[in-house]
């Protein structure tokens, strides 16, 4: 505490603003971010809705016929749609699932008596820092059917036959190839969250359950788990979102291939829009994501507002 | 000694897994095109080289070329949108933090749903609004756009981080004369250094990273952003996969020595920012 802070408590009483003074700097000084974000998203999203309730077949401006919910009908009677929103509910379910596993392990070998912490936890945080698109082109090098490397390993180890078609033949098997380079990437963001909750656990509650016998799985099943719950709640709302999003990793590793087998919501929006041109349609599809979006935002938000209270 | 020993092990491994593609990465921009299309695959190559590298930095046209061009445009972009959206941010984030006004918490949330809303949703009428000011295919354009993603995280995590700090400072500035933006300038912004650079390192890697707006709103060299000149690359089905994995290891690395520097900065940033209401 400086001398000038201890003169506060008696001078305080002079700083006082008036309410509407402090309100109207609040304002000026939120304008320059309210015009940058509302301008570029507000603006858009209404024209959005608009155009989905038309027949927008071009980029030009002009009068196109309004068709009102006959584009949200089309869309939700598309089997394509369907299909779209079942690999991405795969997606997102699988890859959080398998990236709070892994991610818990990273955690408490990050918490871990470790000799060389610092480093273990430099290479963990690499994954991390890796841009999205880099991490599938990497992949696609690596699982290439021809040359890459897995097939090397697997067939010079003698754990295959020959060498095989990751991405290319088997739909399934490109969509959990997919799931497998995303969850590569994303376990060490979640591990670096969980290792935040970890380190709020009072250490006491170890050294009790110690002396009143308990081991090492015990304890973290009866004092790590149940105290990490909100931080595991929240990283897998924020998980699910972005899952909910995917798009990158699918166009560079697969491009929705093989047979549209790794097509998502946003990429075979994506294909509407932009290769077909049918912007209504891509318009009403990408308004059915917002919904969905915005009820996981909710959750989220509940959630956030549990922890602080 | 048993948990010891485990524990080493496990994180060993650990590293190797995560390592071992990244080391491939790197070995595959290093190394012959005959090393890399050798069946079955040498583990020792015949020939190690550099030239790729010296290709993306002198090439005048191509692959190369496009692969420079794009991360001169991906600097100038992430630089660009971090400056404006942090003092944006700022400004804005101390607003909340400390002033009271009427509907505060509403707009707080409002500029976090629109951190939450899948950017295909408002890319179409984006693209439409831009083609008609001739914004597409500019690095201005996409400066633009990424401001509207990078503001609302910068505001949020600013105002997070001026909130922690202890009011009584910023009140001892005012009692000896300063205003309160004389205040936040003297007083609060030297102390929220370790928050300012922390958020600011989040909304460049944030840019770096995006992919879906830059690949609908660019179509050249001129504005190309790194991600989309790989992407486009990759999809070609090219089989110069020694270019694609040297101008991948040119990606990662502004962002994965980001990340190793200021490992401390990013992971307090991290819990403080995005976990607390």
């Amino acid at each position: 505490m400086s001398e000038a802070a201890r003169g506060v408590s008696e001078a305080g009483h002079r700083v006082k603003t008036s309410r509407s003074g402090s309100a109207r700097l609040a304002y000026a000084l939120l304008l320059p971010a309210a015009v940058l974000v509302f301008g570029v998203v507000l603006y858009p999203a209404g024209r959005a809705l608009v155009i989905s309730f038309y027949d927008v077949n071009s980029p030009f401006p002009g009068a196109y016929p309004f068709l009102g919910l006959a584009n949200y009908a089309a869309v939700l009677s598309d089997g394509r749609v369907w299909t779209a929103a079942g690999h991405t509910l795969y997606f997102t379910v699988v890859s959080t699932a398998a990236e709070l596993v892994f991610g818990m392990g990273l955690a408490l070998l990050l918490a871990a008596p470790l000799k060389l912490r610092w480093l273990f936890r430099s290479i963990v945080i690499l994954p991390w820092a890796l841009p999205t698109i880099v991490n599938g082109a990497m992949w696609r090098l690596i699982l290439n059917a021809e040359y890459g490397v897995l097939n090397a390993v697997l067939t010079q180890l003698g754990l295959a036959d020959g060498y095989r078609s990751w991405l290319g033949s088997d739909p399934f098997v490109a969509l959990n190839m997919v799931v497998a380079a995303d969850v590569w990437k994303n376990t060490s963001l979640v591990a670096f969250f969980l290792l935040a909750g970890l380190s709020t656990i009072p250490r006491e509650l170890y050294e009790a359950a110690r002396v009143d016998g308990a081991g090492a799985v015990r304890s973290f099943l009866r004092i790590t788990l149940p105290l990490l719950v909100p931080t595991v709640a929240i990283v897998l709302v924020l998980r699910t979102i972005e899952a909910f999003k995917v798009f990158d990793i699918v166009y560079v590793m697969t491009g929705g291939g093989p047979a549209s087998g790794t097509q998502t919501i946003t990429f075979f929006t994506y294909l509407q829009a932009f290769s077909s041109q049918r912007f209504s349609v891509g318009s009403a599809l990408a308004y059915l994501t917002v919904l969905a979006v915005l009820a996981l935002a909710m959750v989220y938000l509940r959630l956030l507002r549990q922890r602080s209270t | 000694m048993r948990y010891r020993v485990f524990i080493h092990a496990a994180a060993l491994f650990a590293s190797v897994v995560i390592l071992a593609p990244f080391g491939w990465l790197a070995y595959s921009s290093l190394v012959g095109q005959s090393d890399l299309l050798a069946r079955p695959l040498r583990w020792w190559p015949e020939r190690v080289t550099l030239d790729r590298y010296r290709e993306i930095f002198s090439a005048d046209q191509g692959a190369a070329a496009l692969f420079r061009d794009a991360v001169v445009n991906s600097f100038l972009v992430a630089s660009g949108t971090v400056v404006i959206s942090l003092v944006v941010g700022i400004l804005g984030g101390y607003a909340v933090a400390r002033l009271r006004f009427p509907l505060r918490r509403t707009t707080l949330l409002a500029f976090l749903v629109t951190y939450m809303l899948p950017p295909i949703s408002l890319i179409i009428p984006l693209y439409l609004l831009m083609a008609r000011f001739g914004l597409l295919d500019t690095r201005t354009g996409l400066i633009v756009v990424y401001c509207s993603l990078a503001t609302p995280f910068t505001l949020w995590t600013m105002s997070n981080f001026f909130a922690t700090l202890p009011v009584e400072l910023e009140e001892a500035a005012r009692v000896d004369g300063c205003t309160r933006l004389g205040a936040l300038v003297r007083v609060i912004l030297p102390l929220a250094r370790p928050g300012i650079v922390a958020t600011g390192l989040f909304a460049f890697l944030l840019c770096w990273d995006e992919f879906l707006y830059a690949l609908i709103f660019t179509s050249t060299g001129n504005a190309k952003t790194i991600p989309v000149a790989i992407a486009e690359f990759t999809g070609r089905n090219a089989v110069d996969f020694g270019l694609i994995a040297a101008g991948g290891v040119l990606a990662a690395l502004p962002p994965v020595l980001i990340a190793l520097v200021f490992q401390r900065y990013l992971i307090g940033g991290l819990s403080t920012g995005s976990l607390k209401g």
